[in-house]
């Protein structure tokens, strides 16, 4: 276990740091960071000068590592458009992001499981059936699409629900919230919806075809014969078995959401993470964007190695050399 | 087997074997796969006639009338023919304006699938057949492409791409920009699929015989592997279309994609979002909906393939 654990762990620190490389390079060679920071005024002299301080006449290697270090302290330099403290503004929009992917999580769970539920015990229902046919039009259905959609819908048309913002914030330490304060719950419900409609359907695709497989198990046909009645057999001997891979699909979606959160923040204007980093690409912010780019791709892999390691520890078949290959 | 065949017995043609074929059954017993394969035909038909069949060329400049600006739908009131769905704040058809969005959208689509597929199979097929460092460093790199979400890397390559062309260039290489930017994350899953299945073709005997008669190792990699493991690579390739699709146009969305004056369907809800609360529905609806017709008829199709190609399911 602990040879699995290493192993696990050594790969993904190899993945990050080709990761860091990759952001090094984009931070480094797309853009002259001396360019980006003198104002116009700055003699040759100045250029130099600031050159020499930044250690940009280092080595390759000593400035790759020297950006690792950083990173992993939280350094990730000084944003050339607004001259903050990269961290500074990533921490102020941490939040914001994390709230939408959590309670989009939360309903794709919510209205995911039942629907896989029923579209696995009622096969062929018309309800069974109408689900189906949703989960094909959810994952064909853009995230933004759906966005506008609903805005129309329910901001313009019906004037329900705000469209953009995230309302009004309580403070909570450096967290600020939307959840405790009536319109920043409002202003959470549609983004939440556009963002989740992609996964609900994943979860009810997962949760259908998991479902299909325990129904035909022993168990399962052992407790109907002892008189269960078949709702209780369905709801909790069943799914309570399908419930992993659910589990599993979800701490390794939660990547993808942040990662995805960022096109819903388009559309809502939501003060996340996301709008960030599609600020930081329009004005070429080089060291927001490698930011960026290093941490979602840390949630990631964090969550990945997580999962892989939890599994092994659970099932003792997973830890021999075999299991590398979905690794 | 031709030479069983006597002479008389003419070998079936193509259009024959295919109407013999399982496949074909499979597909005339799922109506919702005829109505996809009929919906992308039809989509695809009247985005590449485009020129013959739309009123006005959106791209024309020239041909936009100020004061055709903002008609509504035919349907509305204030309608007006030929604008059948209507017209932008610079008086661009909307209609028009879809279906040459449409053939953009179809054609980046396509040709990301085809480069994926070809980097994707080569390198997958090198790697499993060869093994060794090459097989360490193709399957590292897709490793450490997978390990990021895919729209990031697509976005991180279009801006790049976009940061360091200068002003002209950008415009006109939008579209083979995008087209690398969404192949580059996507090549992993197809090397993943072929390696594994070359892995185990190259140990069989045969592949030894060849080498032994000293075959080329491209032939028997082309002739031998590759067929072999078509099939999970069909269905992976038509769910990606679909996805290469949504990819460009939530790139496009974005606003790093294809730009204002050649537009995707991307580009044009991009534009029509910014009258979302001007009343000028149309603008932003009529592009999406035909962006969901096209994803949803490829998934639909990717998902009967994917079931009638499944031998567990036969």
């Amino acid at each position: 276990m602990i040879a699995f654990l290493l192993k696990r762990t050594a790969n993904a620190a190899f993945v990050m740091l080709a990761v860091a490389l990759l952001a090094f390079v984009i931070f480094r060679f797309f853009g002259d960071p001396v360019e980006m920071m003198v104002n116009e005024q700055a003699t040759l002299q100045d250029r130099i000068e600031l050159r020499e301080r930044l250690g940009l006449n280092d080595s390759f290697v000593t400035q790759y590592t020297r950006f690792v270090t950083n990173a992993v302290q939280g350094d990730f330099g000084i944003s050339y458009r607004n001259q903050q403290d990269v961290m500074v503004l990533i921490k102020e929009r941490f939040p914001a992001t994390f709230e939408l992917v959590l309670v989009a999580t939360v309903i794709s769970l919510v209205v995911g499981i039942p629907a896989g539920v029923i579209t696995a015990v009622y096969r062929d229902s018309r309800l069974a059936n109408m689900l189906q046919l949703g989960s094909i039009v959810g994952v064909s259905l853009p995230s933004f699409v759906v966005g506008i959609m609903l805005i129309l819908a329910f901001s313009v048309s019906l004037g329900w629900l705000p469209a953009f913002g995230r309302g009004e914030t309580v403070d909570i330490g450096w967290w600020s919230t939307g959840l405790l304060t009536p319109s920043g719950r409002a202003a959470l419900v549609l983004p939440a919806i556009s963002l989740s409609t992609f996964q609900v359907t994943l979860v009810m695709r997962l949760v259908r075809a998991e479902m299909l497989e325990t129904l035909r198990a022993d168990y399962i046909k052992f407790a109907r014969a002892r008189g269960v009645p078949s709702r209780r057999v369905q709801w909790r001997h069943a799914l309570r078995n399908c419930l992993m891979p659910v589990i599993t699909l979800t701490g390794m979606q939660i990547g993808n959401l942040i990662a995805f959160a960022l096109v819903t923040e388009t559309v809502f204007q939501w003060p996340g993470m996301g709008m960030l980093f599609i600020q930081a690409v329009t004005f070429v912010d080089l060291p927001v964007m490698a930011a960026y780019l290093l941490i979602v791709s840390f949630i990631f892999v964090a969550l990945n190695t997580l999962v892989d390691i939890t599994y092994a520890w659970v099932d003792p078949r997973l830890r021999d050399d075999s299991a590398r290959g979905n690794g | 087997m031709d030479k069983t065949l006597t002479p008389d017995t003419p070998r079936p043609s193509r259009m024959s074997r295919l109407r013999e074929s399982d496949l074909w059954h499979s597909f005339r017993a799922h109506p919702s796969a005829i109505f996809a394969a009929v919906l992308l035909a039809l989509v695809a038909l009247t985005a590449f006639l485009a020129p013959l069949i739309t009123p006005q060329n959106p791209y024309d400049l020239a041909a936009l009338e100020l004061w055709n600006s903002e008609i509504p739908p035919l349907w509305e009131a204030g309608g007006q023919w030929p604008y059948l769905l209507g017209t932008d704040t610079q008086g661009r058809d909307i209609l028009s304006a879809v279906l040459y969005g449409s053939r953009i959208s179809l054609i980046i689509g396509f040709a990301s699938v085809i480069l994926a597929l070809v980097v994707g199979l080569s390198l997958g097929l090198v790697a499993g057949y060869f093994g060794g460092w090459i097989d360490n460093v193709i399957m590292r790199v897709g490793d450490v492409l997978l390990s990021m979400p895919f729209i990031l890397i697509a976005i991180l390559i279009t801006a790049i791409a976009s940061a360091s062309l200068p002003t002209g260039l950008k415009d006109v290489l939008a579209a083979p920009i995008l087209i690398f930017a969404i192949a580059v994350p996507s090549w992993v899953q197809y090397a993943r699929t072929v390696r594994a299945s070359a892995m185990v073709e190259a140990k069989k005997e045969y592949v030894q015989a060849a080498k032994m008669i000293r075959v080329k190792s491209w032939r028997v990699m082309l002739h031998h592997i590759l067929p072999n493991c078509l099939t999970p690579i069909m269905v992976a390739a038509t769910l990606n279309f679909g996805l290469a699709i949504l990819s460009e146009a939530t790139l496009s969305f974005l606003g790093v994609g294809m730009p204002p004056d050649q537009p995707s369907l991307g580009t044009l809800i991009r534009i029509g979002n910014q009258y979302l609360f001007s009343g000028l529905w149309w603008i932003v609806v009529f592009p999406s909906i035909q962006l969901c017709l096209i994803v949803l008829s490829v998934n639909m199709i990717g998902d009967w393939l994917r079931d009638a190609l499944n031998p567990k399911l036969r």
